[in-house]
């Protein structure tokens, strides 16, 4: 292994090959970053299979191995797939899914036959065609690494040349059309950038998993960022550093064809990238959405308890606290969540047990809970009058604190609560002007 | 002078007709609501002015000059679903494609560009969203950044999609102010436009559109119950609001 290793950084023509492999891995990041935001995926991989037949053909014809006879027959047969692909679409009821199905697998089943064919022929298996199924890096040579690695080259500086062109053609292609961009001929542009990086990696990655050296750097990025132009360098990075990888396994490892090693790569690093991301992660979505549940539940329980406070604070009642299930017909939540709730508001010191599954407010609790009460029912008389309001953008904002608002706003809408007798009534101590204080409605009779 | 001239424009989709022989010319600084019931080609009528879609035969002038020539004085505002708002990208970038036709191939928007964008994105009341993914906007900042795009391209004619759809009352403000703002320099803006409610608070001229052109003109003589009925045919019940409308107002 060791020995193999050394031989490979020492060695001109793997050294090539990794190049090439690399710049293959760059290009298709890029070129599939925007196959992706335009929702053509689906044409790569119509693509990739849809040159088998025209490999094929080409060595027919020319008789012998030859990578540019190669990319010539895969390019024709691949935008002859796509013409096909076209014309259905317009002249039968057939969806842009659907034939895109059809055609690829009648062109790939037409290249395994021709395929089967040129192995049984006297040449047979020294063709080494069968490489194209799923990709054989080692099987590269100078001349081919050198073609593949100008053609990568040249689709890399073609997308970054016009990549505002491609960015806008990708997000709005009417106001693309709208402002004078030759959209018709940008689109095409597109098109003949994915058929490219197509062809030149059918002998390193293989026809079958040629599309996903194409999305699945693209779909990877897209988790990390929010920009494009981030998203583009990433998915070149990630396709770059696959690619090299799978040719260096599948060098050292005998048999072991290279595709599916780059593809096993970039699929690793998708994964990750699904799973760790910082923003559209779904550890992260998780986390929020657990976080938030507890918080509205908390509020919710506040809030129910405060209702409960009130009703009896305005009837001169005091009661033995309220009980957990007087809690959970007014607000649907679950028996397990609400006795987590309420353990954790009693750390908090803001609920105190007054017996077997009975609580009630302490005074802590109720400045908390006279505030969300507060912000929810000014919410209630904002909605009603949002007309209004409007102008103080306060939906504009996932943050729609209603006691940030100016003072004299904030007057105006309490005093519509009053006027909808939506007030609450039960004040926190230090708000309590004179008036009957909290503590349990402290001495209630004086009425 | 007329600021935007329709002459004979007919639209047809697989033969069949959406739009016919629409004629008709706007004079310059004017608010123009097209009105029209679902369906009467609104937005096509947009679309086949900008040439997104092709034109079975007519012709387009924009102050007195083939549309071609003119591209760089005309604004456009799409309808905001005709985008996916997941794209990687923010608020100041989208409105910095508003300058993409003035900066030219190859080239990346200058430092002043940026500035341009920024002021625009200040007009739409947005400045403080400029670094926001698109997707984290509401409905009715992404419909202000839409506007800020179209602000930034410089325009001196506008046509707006359906800008009202799906907006918040702040948004729906800023619009109109916006938009009379942009009257009051001299431009004209020719506004698709669904409520009824609000046509004569909001446009001083109106075109009224299904499938042919029913009347064009100033609000008060061309919005009209007689004109309405018209418009939108048999359709009764709405008919009887619409009376109430125009009674109303």
């Amino acid at each position: 292994m060791s020995e193999t290793l050394v031989s490979i950084w020492t060695d001109a023509n793997t050294q090539w090959v990794l190049i090439g492999t690399l710049l293959l891995g760059l290009a298709s990041g890029l070129i599939g970053s925007f196959a992706l935001l335009k929702k053509q995926s689906l044409i790569g991989d119509a693509m990739a299979h849809a040159a088998l037949p025209g490999i094929c053909i080409a060595f027919l014809i020319h008789g012998a191995k030859s990578m540019s006879w190669f990319i010539i027959g895969a390019a024709l047969s691949g935008l002859l797939a796509t013409f096909f692909i076209e014309k259905i679409i317009k002249l039968s009821r057939i969806k842009e899914d659907t034939s895109i199905g059809l055609v690829l697998s009648v062109f790939f089943g037409f290249g395994i036959v021709l395929l089967t064919y040129i192995n049984h022929q006297s040449k047979g298996n020294q063709s080494g065609i069968d490489d194209f199924i799923f990709g054989q890096a080692a099987s590269l040579v100078g001349a081919d690494v050198k073609l593949i690695s100008a053609v990568a080259v040249l689709l890399i500086i073609i997308t970054v040349l016009l990549f505002k062109e491609l960015k806008l053609l990708t997000f709005d292609p009417q106001f693309a059309q709208g402002i004078g961009l030759p959209t018709g001929l940008l689109n095409g542009l597109l098109m003949t950038l994915i058929v490219g990086v197509v062809v030149i990696g059918l002998q390193a990655v293989g026809v079958i998993l040629m599309s996903a050296m194409l999305i699945t750097p693209a779909i990877a990025a897209r988790y990390w960022t929010e920009r494009l132009d981030h998203m583009v360098i990433i998915a070149g990075a990630i396709g770059a550093f696959s690619g090299v990888f799978g040719t260096l396994l599948s060098t050292t490892t005998k048999g072991m064809p290279t595709g599916p090693l780059i593809i096993v790569a970039a699929t690793i690093i998708f994964l990750i990238s699904m799973v760790f991301a910082p923003k559209r992660g779904l550890l992260v979505k998780a986390i929020h959405q657990s976080r938030l549940r507890k918080q509205v539940a908390r509020e919710q329980v506040l809030q129910t308890l405060y209702d409960f406070t009130e009703q009896e604070y305005v009837q001169y009642k005091v009661g033995n606290g309220f009980h957990e299930q007087q809690i959970m017909k007014k607000r649907p939540i679950s028996i397990s969540m609400l006795q987590k709730v309420l353990s954790s508001l009693e750390k908090e010191e803001l609920v105190r047990r007054t017996g077997d599954a009975l609580w009630c407010l302490t005074e802590k609790g109720l400045t908390e809970a006279y505030h969300i009460t507060l912000r929810n029912r000014l919410m209630e008389v904002y909605l009603m009058n949002e007309m209004t309001y409007a102008h103080f953008n306060i939906r504009q904002d996932q943050s729609m604190d209603l006691l940030q608002l100016p003072e004299k706003v904030l007057t105006e809408l309490k005093q519509l609560l009053k006027q909808y007798g939506r007030e609450p009534l039960v004040l926190p101590e230090k708000m309590n002007a004179g008036k009957r204080s909290y503590h349990r409605y402290a001495s209630i009779g004086g009425k | 002078m007329n600021s935007v001239t329709v002459e004979n424009v007919t639209v047809a989709y697989h033969r069949k007709p959406v739009l016919q022989e629409v004629s008709f010319s706007v004079p310059e600084g004017k608010l123009i609501g097209i009105i029209g019931p679902n369906g009467a080609g609104k937005s096509t009528l947009i679309k086949a002015i900008l040439g997104l879609v092709p034109r079975a035969s007519g012709n387009v002038y924009i102050y007195g000059k083939p549309y071609k020539q003119q591209r760089k004085l005309v604004g456009y505002v799409p309808q905001r679903g005709s985008v996916d708002w997941d794209f990687p990208t923010n608020a100041l970038d989208v409105v910095l494609m508003g300058r993409y036709g003035h900066i030219g191939w190859f080239k990346r928007p200058s430092k002043k560009d940026v500035e341009f964008a920024m002021s625009c994105l200040e007009k739409v009341g947005m400045k403080e969203y400029a670094n926001r993914q698109i997707s984290q906007l509401s409905g009715g900042q992404q419909q202000r950044v839409f506007l800020a795009r179209a602000l930034a391209q410089d325009a001196t004619v506008y046509f707006m999609d359906e800008p009202f759809v799906g907006v918040d009352a702040a948004t729906e403000k800023a619009i109109i102010s916006l938009l009379n703002e942009l009257k009051a320099q001299g431009k004209t803006v020719l506004v698709v436009h669904h409520d009824l409610q609000t046509v004569k608070e909001y446009f001083d001229w109106v075109l009224l559109l299904n499938m042919r052109k029913i009347a064009i003109g100033p609000t008060e003589e061309t919005f009209t119950l007689e004109n309405l009925q018209k418009t939108y045919g048999g359709r009764l019940t709405f008919l009887n609001q619409q009376h109430a409308i125009v009674n109303q107002q």
